[in-house]
C-alpha cells in the first residue's frame, strides 16, 4: 500500500522540481548576477536604496490593496446573497463563468468598452455629459482588475457561507442577537478563512500585474510586475528583474503568513 | 388554567401543499415537564421551531403569558433552545458561549463572569471554561449547550432530541440530570424526542404526536395505561394489540373467548382493539391460563425473558417473564380485568375522555 501511493506521488514531485523548485533557485541564483556578470549583493542594494524601485514597490502594494478591497467589498455580499437563492450553483456558474475566457481578451474587450467611441462614452454623450477620458486611467485599471479578481474572491467566500451550520445563525438570534450581531459575531467569523483564502488569491496576483497595468492603466501605474517584465525583455537585466522576482516571492510568503490559519482554533466545524 | 405560559390555538403549518402541522391546540404550564414525542417527521419539531421563533405559523395563534408572539422575532422571546447538533459557536470557548447572551444584553463583566461560573457548576462543568469546542466529548458539549441556554433565565426552554447523539449510558445518566435541573430551576421544558423510554422517564407531561396531529396527551403512567389507539399503544412501550368486540359494559370477547374487564360506555357488539402489555402477562399452567399460547422464540434480554407466542386463532403474544419457558410448548397466560384495556376505533381524545367521565360516573353512582 505505501509503496503504490509513493508511486502515484511522482507526477506531482516531477511537476514540483522542474517548474516551482527549479525557477525559484533559478530566480534567486541570477538574483545574485549584476549586469555586468560579477556575483554581489549590488542588485539588492540598487534595489533597496533606489527612491524608484521601492515607490514601485509601494505602488504595487497600494493598488493591490485597493483591488483586494473593492473586490472584498463586492463579493462578501454576493456570496452572502447568492447563498440565499434557489438555484444557487447556477447564480455561482455564471458568475464563474468569466474566468474561462481568455484574461487579454477581456482586457481587449474593456478597452473597446472604455475608449472614446466606446459603450460608455456613447452614453455618457446621449446624456449630456460628454465623453470622458476612461481608458488609460488609474481608476479604470483598478475597476478592471477587480473585475477579473471577483470571482476569486467569491469562490471561497461562497464555499464558507455554504458550509455554514444554519443552526448556529439560529443559535445566536435565540440567545438574542439582532441581524446584525449574529453577522458581526457568527457569520463573519466562522466565514474568515473564505475571507482569508480569498485576500491570498486576490493580493497576491494584484502584485504583479503588468498586462493590465499597460493595456487599461496605460503604464501610468508601474507596478513591479511591469519592472520585471522590463527588466527581462527590453534592459535585459536579469539580474535586477530576477531580485525584483525574490522581492516579491518574500512578499508572498509574507502576505501567506499573515492570512495563515496561525490559532489552533477553526472555524471549519 | 392559572400559570399557563404558552399556549397554541389552532396552529397550522404548511409548506406548499404539504401540511406538516393539523390545527394544533395545548397548554403549557408553568414549571412542568413537557414532552413531544413522536416518530420522526410527524411534526414536533415544527412545534419547537415555531415556538422559537424561527419559523411562521401559517395559521393560529401562539401566546406567551397570555400576549400573542406570533409576529415576535426569536431573538426577543424570553425562551431559549438547545439544539439536536448543540449548534455550540467553534470560534467561541465554552466560556464565551455561554457568556453569548449575557454580552448580547449588555451585562457587566462581573455579573456575566458569576452566571458563568453558576451555569457551568450547575451542568457539572466547572474548571471547563477555557476549554475550545473541539476539545469537549459529546456529552460535555451537550451540558455547555444546556448551560448556554438556561444562563439566559429563559421563561421556558426547548430541547430538540438533545440526547440523541448520545450512547446509551450517558443517555440515562443525562435524562436524569436533566429532569433534576428542570425540578430544580422551576421553569418549563418543552423537549422533543421520538425516543418512548425517555419521554417516560422525564416527563410530567406527554404529547404523543403522529402526521401532524396530537394524538394523546397524558402523563406518562395514563399514556402508557390507557393509549387511545393503536398507534399509541404500539409506540409507547411494547404491547400486545388483538382485534375484539365490545359485548357488552365490563364485557369483551376476543380470541373467541369472553373476559371481563374494567372498560364500558361502547355501542353493544361494537368492534374493538384490545391492548395486553406483555409485563402484565404472566405465564402460567395450561389449565390455570385464560389463553392457551405455544412459544415460538425466546429472547434473553438481561432483567427478563422476552417469550414470543402465538394462539390457535394466529394472534402472536409477546410475553415478559422472568422465568424462562421452553420454544414449542404450550403454555397458559394469565392475565387481571384490569390488564385489559379496550380501544375504540377512531376515537379521538376528547371523546375518550368524555366517555370515561361518564361511565366512571355511573360507576360511583352505583356505589
Amino acid at each position: 500500500m505505501k509503496k503504490y501511493s509513493a508511486f502515484y506521488g511522482v507526477p506531482y514531485i516531477i511537476w514540483l522540481i522542474l517548474f516551482v523548485i527549479a525557477p525559484l533557485v533559478l530566480i534567486a541564483y541570477q538574483s545574485f548576477f549584476t549586469i555586468g556578470g560579477q556575483m554581489s549583493w549590488a542588485n539588492y542594494q540598487t534595489y533597496f536604496h533606489s527612491g524608484t524601485y521601492l515607490r514601485m514597490t509601494l505602488n504595487s502594494i497600494w493598488y493591490a490593496f485597493v483591488i483586494t478591497l473593492l473586490t472584498l467589498v463586492i463579493s462578501y455580499p454576493t456570496a452572502y446573497i447568492l447563498n440565499q437563492t434557489r438555484h444557487k450553483q447556477l447564480w455561482l456558474l455564471l458568475i464563474i463563468l468569466p474566468t474561462w475566457i481568455n484574461l487579454l481578451l477581456k482586457a481587449y474587450a474593456f478597452i473597446g468598452i472604455f475608449s472614446q467611441n466606446g459603450a460608455i462614452n456613447h452614453f455618457l454623450r446621449f446624456i449630456g455629459i460628454g465623453p470622458q477620458q476612461l481608458l488609460f486611467t488609474n481608476t479604470s485599471f483598478v475597476l478592471v482588475a477587480a473585475y477579473i479578481e471577483i470571482p476569486f474572491m467569491i469562490l471561497p467566500i461562497f464555499n464558507a457561507i455554504a458550509e455554514l451550520n444554519p443552526s448556529l445563525i439560529n443559535a445566536s438570534r435565540d440567545l438574542g442577537a439582532t441581524n446584525w450581531q449574529t453577522f458581526s459575531k457568527v457569520i463573519f467569523p466562522l466565514t474568515l478563512n473564505g475571507v482569508k483564502t480569498g485576500i491570498q488569491t486576490v493580493f497576491i496576483p494584484s502584485l504583479s500585474l503588468f498586462m493590465l497595468t499597460r493595456l487599461i492603466g496605460g503604464n501610468k501605474v508601474i507596478t513591479l510586475g511591469t519592472a520585471i517584465e522590463q527588466h527581462f525583455l527590453v534592459t535585459q537585466n536579469w539580474g535586477m528583474g530576477s531580485t525584483i522576482g525574490v522581492v516579491l516571492i518574500l512578499a508572498m510568503v509574507l502576505i501567506m503568513f499573515v492570512t495563515g490559519e496561525r490559532r489552533k482554533r477553526g472555524g471549519d466545524k | 388554567m392559572a400559570n399557563t405560559i404558552i399556549k397554541f390555538n389552532g396552529v397550522e403549518k404548511r409548506y406548499g401543499d404539504t401540511v406538516s402541522l393539523k390545527k394544533i391546540d395545548f397548554e403549557l404550564e408553568q414549571g412542568k415537564f413537557y414532552t413531544l414525542l413522536g416518530p420522526s417527521g410527524c411534526g414536533k419539531t415544527t412545534i419547537l421551531r415555531i415556538l422559537a421563533g424561527f419559523t411562521d405559523a401559517s395559521a393560529g395563534t401562539v401566546t406567551f403569558k397570555g400576549k400573542r408572539i406570533n409576529d415576535l422575532p426569536a431573538n426577543q422571546r424570553k425562551i431559549n433552545t438547545v439544539f439536536q447538533d448543540y449548534a455550540l459557536f467553534p470560534h467561541l470557548n465554552v466560556y464565551d458561549n455561554v457568556a453569548f447572551g449575557l454580552v448580547l444584553k449588555k451585562t457587566t463583566k462581573t455579573v456575566i463572569k458569576q452566571k458563568v461560573s453558576e451555569a457551568l457548576r450547575l451542568v457539572r462543568l466547572s474548571g471547563y471554561a477555557e476549554r475550545e469546542i473541539n476539545e469537549l466529548s459529546g456529552g460535555q458539549q451537550q451540558r455547555v449547550a444546556i448551560a448556554r441556554a438556561i444562563v439566559n433565565e429563559p421563561e421556558v426552554l426547548l430541547l430538540d432530541e438533545p440526547l440523541s447523539a448520545l450512547d446509551a449510558k450517558l443517555r440515562t445518566a443525562m435524562q436524569v440530570e436533566l429532569r433534576q435541573l428542570q425540578q430544580r430551576l422551576g421553569i418549563t421544558f418543552l423537549f422533543v424526542t421520538h425516543d418512548q423510554g425517555e419521554a417516560l422517564a422525564m416527563s410530567d407531561e406527554i404529547f404523543v404526536m403522529n402526521n401532524g396531529e396530537i394524538l394523546q396527551q397524558g402523563s406518562p403512567v395514563a399514556i402508557y395505561d390507557e393509549p387511545i389507539n393503536h398507534f399509541v399503544a404500539n409506540f409507547i412501550g411494547e404491547s400486545n394489540i388483538v382485534k375484539g368486540k365490545m359485548v357488552a359494559d365490563h364485557q369483551v370477547e376476543f380470541v373467541h373467548q369472553c373476559f371481563e374487564c374494567v372498560d364500558a360506555g361502547m355501542r353493544p357488539n361494537e368492534p374493538v382493539e384490545v391492548v395486553l402489555r406483555p409485563e402484565d402477562l404472566d405465564l402460567t399452567s395450561v389449565d390455570q391460563g385464560n389463553l392457551v399460547v405455544t412459544v415460538d422464540t425466546q429472547v434473553f434480554r438481561g432483567s427478563i425473558y422476552g417469550i414470543m407466542s402465538h394462539d390457535h386463532a394466529g394472534n402472536h403474544w409477546l410475553i415478559h417473564s422472568v422465568h424462562q419457558s421452553t420454544v414449542g410448548r404450550q403454555v397458559g397466560i394469565y392475565f387481571e380485568p384490569e390488564d385489559i384495556h379496550v380501544m375504540r376505533y377512531g376515537e379521538s381524545e376528547a371523546e375518550f375522555d368524555a366517555r370515561l367521565e361518564q361511565y366512571e360516573g355511573e360507576a360511583d353512582e352505583k356505589i
